[in-house]
């Protein structure tokens, strides 16, 4: 068609775009569908062709004050109206405010017979007067392909498909029509010769017994868009689709730190806890009190005046409330205050996609500062692990953009490597915590270990993690010749420890006594020697004494004799 | 652009409407041959009614038409369409159910006029 290659010279400004206001639709498509053009929406049954139709015109006609006109080929407005009503959209009342118009075309073949030439004018004159009411700016058709059964003219048709589209984008209208997925084909009826701006393909399968819908922008002319298949949900609200490609490492990081909920385990954590906005990973063998200490971070965030959102994959709310009752954590007041979110599936509800799009949801609506996924182990059901890993990558990024902190509880199954996640998603969270048993004298104990906090100086000590009737408490475990003592044993040690050192201080102060006595006894020794030598001194005093005495006497003794002797 | 013919009464009653879309010869050939095809000896009473829906959208809607022009016998019931300029009259008394007067062939000419009426 030469006219259309006219049309996109270059040097033009680029492909203006129509916002559907379908979430995360506008992201993967980079602004939403080409505005004054047509799209199809292919795909096989019950894959949600007329249901994103649908909710682009009444989110066309809701929030964009884009009015649109719904050509229904197999459904009468009544059905539809019903069937849509489930997604909360008030058809009727959009018609009664006209912005919207719903003309159902009824295509009976069995009433029709053909004789010499037509064309499809009535459709054209049903579509202006309707365009016309409410002064669309959007049309969907659902599904043209219905003009095949009715019509027999394959030539006719062929020219009336092209005159229409033409006659669309004359008019400026964003259209987007459906049209049933062929075999090897996108379209049943090569519709997609007609129109080629822009495809979008929809698909529904199963894998095991669990339903995944995805959706591909299989071409988009003129324009970038996301170009993998993103899962896609139909719920009350319409559609949503995980916008997972947009998320970027770029996140800001805070340097605020808040609580873990166990003062001990704080202290661990250079006393101060994690940092807020970071990804925690808990990971533990079964009844190794990963929830529990979950729970205990939950408790905390609430007395913070936080909001938390608690996505549980085993336990219902009132039972992990009761259970957290008897140790002491009281959560049903945070659940009444509206603070806490405690929402309970099944894993195998779904498939991995949908429940991540189902918690991307959730915390949309909540808000949360905090998320707790107990356990992400169990989204492993019916995916692959690589599938798990990169579903999981991208959750973290949202949370981390969104600076939401979040706590990952991780169940390592018996017989496996401890410090292995069993989705390997270790390496993307922040702060690991390990939760393990040790089991020594017949019974088992809970331990617990920091194995890596980034940006921190974290503890590197095993302590033994002590569930009370008041929370938690984080021991220190004995290490001695034995190896790691916990439990009953920690305690047998410690009393023995403890009659040891009450023996040695006996045997000190017994030694002590000794010391004194033998001092004491040193000192009378010492005074006795001393009264022997005072009497020794005296006594050598008088002896010299004595002798002096003595040579005195002599000396005279001798004078007088010489003294006589002179005389003669 | 209501045209409304009466050919003889007492005999069963064929209510026919044509819609067209402005006089485009396809209209205008198909109102021709309609009217040639009726104004062969038929033995029902008919009565014929031409509608533009340019003049009037709204009844493309209410009527359920698509393709123009189309032919539709709303009595007797049931209800039946021909769509086409009606060149094909053989398709057209079959499929409009006009018994033809006995001994009589139908005389309408096939691809008979295109143009003015």
């Amino acid at each position: 068609m030469p006219s259309r290659a006219n049309r996109r010279t270059p040097g033009l400004l680029p492909l203006e775009k129509t916002p559907t206001g379908i979430p995360g639709f506008d992201e993967i498509s980079e602004g939403g569908l080409p505005k004054g053009r047509t799209t199809i929406i292919c795909g096989g049954a019950g894959c949600g062709k007329t249901m994103l139709g649908i909710e682009f015109l009444v989110r066309g006609a809701q929030e964009y004050n884009e009015p649109g006109v719904l050509m229904a080929f197999e459904e009468t407005p009544e059905d539809i109206a019903r069937n849509v009503a489930s997604l909360g959209f008030d058809i009727e009342d959009l018609a009664n405010k006209k912005k919207l118009f719903l003309d159902y075309v009824s295509v009976e073949p069995h009433e029709i017979q053909e004789s010499g030439d037509y064309d499809l004018e009535g459709l054209f004159i049903r579509l202006q007067s309707a365009v016309d009411a409410v002064g669309a700016k959007r049309v969907m058709f659902d599904t043209l392909e219905a003009l095949f059964s009715g019509f027999s003219n394959p030539g006719i048709l062929r020219a009336e498909f092209r005159r229409l589209f033409r006659w669309l984008k004359d008019r400026g209208l964003t259209t987007v029509i459906t049209a049933e997925r062929g075999e090897g084909t996108l379209t049943r009826h090569g519709l997609e010769e007609y129109v080629s701006d822009c495809v979008v393909l929809l698909d529904h399968r199963i894998r095991d017994q669990i339903s995944a819908r995805r959706l591909r922008i299989v071409k988009y002319r003129g324009t970038k868009h996301g170009a993998d298949e993103y899962p896609f949900l139909i719920d009350e609200r319409g559609i949503s689709i995980l916008p997972l490609t947009s998320l970027q490492l770029q996140h800001t990081a805070s340097s605020e730190r808040i609580s873990s909920g166990v003062p001990d385990l704080d202290e661990m954590l250079e006393g101060k806890g994690y940092f807020r906005g970071s990804s925690i990973l808990v990971t533990g063998t079964a009844g190794s009190g990963k929830t529990t200490l979950a729970a205990s971070f939950v408790d905390a965030a609430c007395r913070r005046g936080e909001r938390c959102l608690y996505i549980d994959f085993e336990e219902s709310r009132d039972q992990v409330a009761r259970n957290m009752n008897s140790v002491g954590i009281d959560l049903d007041p945070w659940s009444k205050k509206g603070l806490l979110t405690h929402e309970a599936w099944r894993p195998t509800q779904f498939g991995i996609e949908m429940h991540l799009l189902r918690i991307h949801k959730l915390i949309e609506k909540v808000q949360p500062h905090c998320v707790v996924i107990d356990p992400i182990t169990n989204l492993m059901s019916g995916s692959s692990d690589k599938e798990v890993y990169s579903m999981l990558m991208r959750l973290l990024d949202f949370l981390k953009v969104a600076g939401i902190t979040a706590v990952f509880v991780s169940l390592t199954s018996g017989g496996t490597e401890l410090e292995q996640t069993t989705v390997g998603i270790s390496s993307l969270t922040d702060t690991w915590i390990l939760l393990r048993d040790l089991e020594l004298n017949g019974e088992r104990n809970r331990c617990l270990y920091v194995l890596k906090s980034r940006g921190m100086a974290h503890s590197n000590q095993l302590r033994e993690f002590v569930i009370t009737g008041h929370g938690l408490r984080l021991l220190p475990v004995y290490i001695g010749p034995g190896g790691v003592l916990t439990g009953s044993s920690r305690v047998t040690q410690e009393s023995a420890e403890r009659a040891e050192a009450v023996q040695k201080q006996q045997e000190i102060e017994r030694k002590q006594q000794d010391a004194a006595r033998k001092r004491l006894a040193i000192q009378a020794q010492v005074t006795a020697l001393q009264a022997e030598l005072d009497a020794v001194e005296k006594e050598e005093k008088t002896l010299n004494r004595e002798e002096k005495d003595r040579e005195k006497q002599d000396r005279a003794d001798l004078d007088r004799l010489a003294k006589s002797r002179g005389s003669r | 652009m209501k045209t409304k013919e009466k050919v003889k009464s007492s005999k069963k009653l064929i209510e026919l409407r044509l819609y067209v879309a402005g006089q485009t010869p396809r209209s205008l050939a198909a109102i021709t041959n309609l009217k040639k095809i009726c104004a062969g000896d038929f033995e029902e009473n008919y009565h014929i009614e031409v509608i533009d829906l340019l003049k009037n959208p709204a009844l493309a809607r209410d009527h359920q038409i698509l393709a123009i022009p189309t032919l539709v016998r709303s009595l007797p019931v049931p209800i039946c369409k021909i769509i086409g300029d009606l060149s094909d009259t053989e398709r057209v008394v079959v499929g409009l159910d006009i018994r033809k007067a006995k001994g009589k062939k139908a005389t309408v000419k096939a691809h008979a006029v295109t143009g003015a009426r």
